[in-house]
């Protein structure tokens, strides 16, 4: 079996022309993974720059209506950039500056993670190009400007579904074109080793916190962690320093669009099966040729036809669990979070929230619950109101 | 010596490509019987993926037409298993792994055997993937054909000893399309494969004149074009038979010249 396996899936499933690149990003992290000086670099930028340690908010009235477990939210949405994608890219960027690279080029879904990309480039003084599918720069225009302001020139993707998976497709062919000088800054635990356990490494950070966090708080573990999944990103941070405690539940939240039973969604667990895709083996969802799924989610940062491969073997040895939530659940979850809390969640975290609603009341009042807020909500403020047909003039 | 082999026997391969199911199966089989009468020595049939990550536009969309029009894996071996036994050079498939993958690698491979297809180009299973396919690929013997890359440096020697049929020299960085230039040192590539095995090596990827044909055959044992073929089949349709059976013409004059 080659590198980078989580039990069957993972592995390295690139053109040649991209070995060498993936080969030496390897070897670099592996070293500066270990470097006193670059952990010390990336933890000032997490602390002075991004805002972390972030909160473990006890979300009081929350608890005290759904009547089940004590609620805790661990607030990501209050990092800098809004969303958990800028510890991801933080630590890619600065790895990419030390092994002399010069140019980010970044797939992005929502935007959360494109605005992070282009953020951090600002920041460290390096150019930056994102692909966005077409549709997405549509749904989430705002970003698309966010990321412009930054310095960052997008590319609106029009080729097969026009969403994240295309987006993924032509960064690709560009770092392809262009690999000397580029650095691929995938914003998901997924591709090819070593992306899955390096995204991984530098979300972890999330699970690292909540673990202190909870601790000093409550002075034991919590009974269950959930998190939305796309990729996987903040699932994984966030469950990742859990996953040898056995008593923690570890649930992911997936996206099943207008429902499992339907075309329209995007659950790749509970309708995929595994394949072989954008560099990695997992799950996909995929028809019997092994033709990729054209997936539909309302939320553009989970509209995406496969999972990390670390979140496929968590599956397979039952460590974790995936449940399907849909579009009008998260919007209904939204909404809840806002009003309760006065805390706007993304509609990606939304996912999580809204599985958290189900499975709070069923659990006793001595259990804790942790939900991963991976984003904050204001760039899906405009297509909330769309879709409950509000006409806001923006 | 595999089939393969025979099509660089005393001469410079030119290899075409096509995109199966574009625009219809029909065309496409009437495409290889062209292909073959006007001097192609080996065909390459791109099983349509929808997501061809290592294709340029042209190819891109050749393969949604293709899968548009309702094109599966099983109507492409169906087809072809038809009108095998009168087509004499050799037949490859070119595609995505998780077309493979999805159907089930050993099903694939056996029904490869059974149809005829003498070689199988995978773009994105690396050599250090290759276990994915080799051992089926080894049980029903179909020739599973490596690519080398401007950037393998020596990673080339490896490739080509393992390499299978032939080895696929990429011309150069980025997707396959048709370029003005191609700047990498092909014979400096094609020498170092040369020194660990004495596979045949074809150059692909911004090929299209005849002139670029004739300049790469100086250096390699023969020359892969596409998306110049697959550009053709695009702008006339179904009325591709003659315009494509043309320009394959004066690019076979080239090589075998």
């Amino acid at each position: 079996m080659s590198k980078g396996r989580f039990g069957i899936h993972g592995g390295q499933y690139i053109p040649e022309t991209l070995m060498n690149a993936v080969n030496d990003l390897e070897k670099e992290y592996a070293f500066y993974k270990e470097d006193e000086q670059f952990n010390r670099e990336l933890t000032q930028l997490y602390q002075e720059y991004a805002g972390r340690p972030s909160l473990l908010y006890y979300a009081e009235k929350m608890t005290k209506d759904l009547g089940g477990a004590k609620i805790y939210l661990k607030r990501e949405d209050l990092n800098h950039t809004g969303s958990h994608k800028i510890n991801n890219a933080l630590g890619q960027a600065l790895l990419a500056k030390k092994m002399g690279k010069t140019r980010l080029i970044a797939e992005t879904g929502a935007g959360q993670h494109g605005v992070a990309t282009a953020t951090v480039a600002a920041l460290l003084g390096m150019e930056c190009e994102i692909f966005m599918g077409k549709t997405d720069t549509e749904r989430q225009a705002l970003n698309v400007y966010r990321m412009e302001l930054l310095g960052a020139k997008v590319h609106p993707v029009t080729s097969g579904t026009m969403t994240l998976k295309d987006a993924v497709n032509e960064t690709f062919r560009e770092w392809v074109s262009r690999i000397d000088d580029t650095h691929y800054v995938i914003g998901s635990v997924m591709g090819p080793h070593p992306f899955p356990t390096m995204v991984r490494d530098f979300q972890a950070v999330i699970s690292r916190e909540i673990k202190a966090q909870i601790l000093e708080k409550e002075g034991r573990l919590p009974d269950a962690v959930l998190a939305c999944v796309g990729g996987g990103s903040n699932a994984i941070g966030a469950f990742y320093h859990f996953i040898k405690d056995e008593q923690v539940r570890l649930i992911g939240c997936e996206a099943a669009g207008l429902g499992v039973d339907r075309p329209e969604n995007a659950a790749t667990i509970a309708n995929g099966r595994v394949g072989i895709f954008h560099g990695m083996k997992s799950y996909f969802c995929q028809n019997e040729f092994g033709q990729i799924a054209p997936v539909y989610s309302i939320s553009a940062g989970l509209d995406y036809p496969g999972i990390g491969p670390e979140h496929a073997d968590l599956k397979d040895t039952g460590r974790a669990e995936y449940v399907p939530v849909t579009d009008e659940e998260a919007v209904n979850a939204f909404e809840y979070l806002s009003r309760t809390e006065g805390i706007i969640p993304a509609i990606e975290s939304s996912h999580a929230v809204a599985h958290a609603l189900k499975l709070a009341p069923t659990m006793g009042k001595d259990q804790i619950m942790v939900i991963n807020i991976s984003g904050r909500g204001d760039k899906d403020v405009a297509a909330i109101a769309r879709y409950r047909g509000v006409d806001i003039h923006d | 010596m595999t089939k393969i082999k025979e099509a660089f026997e005393n001469k410079k391969a030119f290899i075409g490509y096509l995109t199966a199911g574009d625009p219809d199966l029909e065309t496409t089989e009437k495409l290889i019987f062209t292909m073959e009468q006007n001097g192609v020595d080996l065909i390459e049939i791109g099983i349509p993926f929808s997501d061809p990550v290592a294709e340029g536009p042209v190819i891109q969309d050749a393969d949604l037409r293709a899968l548009q029009s309702g094109t599966t894996t099983e109507k492409i071996f169906e087809m072809l298993e038809r009108i095998r036994p009168a087509v004499h050079v050799p037949l490859v498939f070119l595609t995505y792994c998780n077309a493979v993958f999805g159907y089930g690698t050993d099903r694939f491979l056996a029904r490869c055997q059974s149809v005829g297809i003498d070689g199988l180009i995978v773009p994105d299973v690396p050599y250090e993937e290759r276990e994915e396919l080799a051992p089926f690929c080894d049980q029903y013997g179909v020739d599973l054909i490596a690519l080398v890359a401007p950037t393998s440096e020596e990673r080339v020697y490896k490739i080509a000893k393992a390499s299978q049929g032939f080895l696929y020299v990429v011309s150069s960085l980025g997707v396959t399309g048709v370029r003005e230039s191609i700047q990498t040192n092909i014979e400096s590539i094609v020498k170092a494969a040369k020194t660990v095995s004495d596979i045949p090596c074809a150059v692909g990827f911004g090929i299209s004149t005849p002139e670029q044909a004739k300049h790469f055959c100086q250096y390699a044992d023969g020359i892969i074009i596409g998306s110049a073929i697959v550009r053709l089949i695009g702008q006339y349709g179904r009325e591709c038979i003659e315009p494509v059976a043309q320009y394959v013409r004066t690019i076979a004059e080239a090589c075998h010249s």
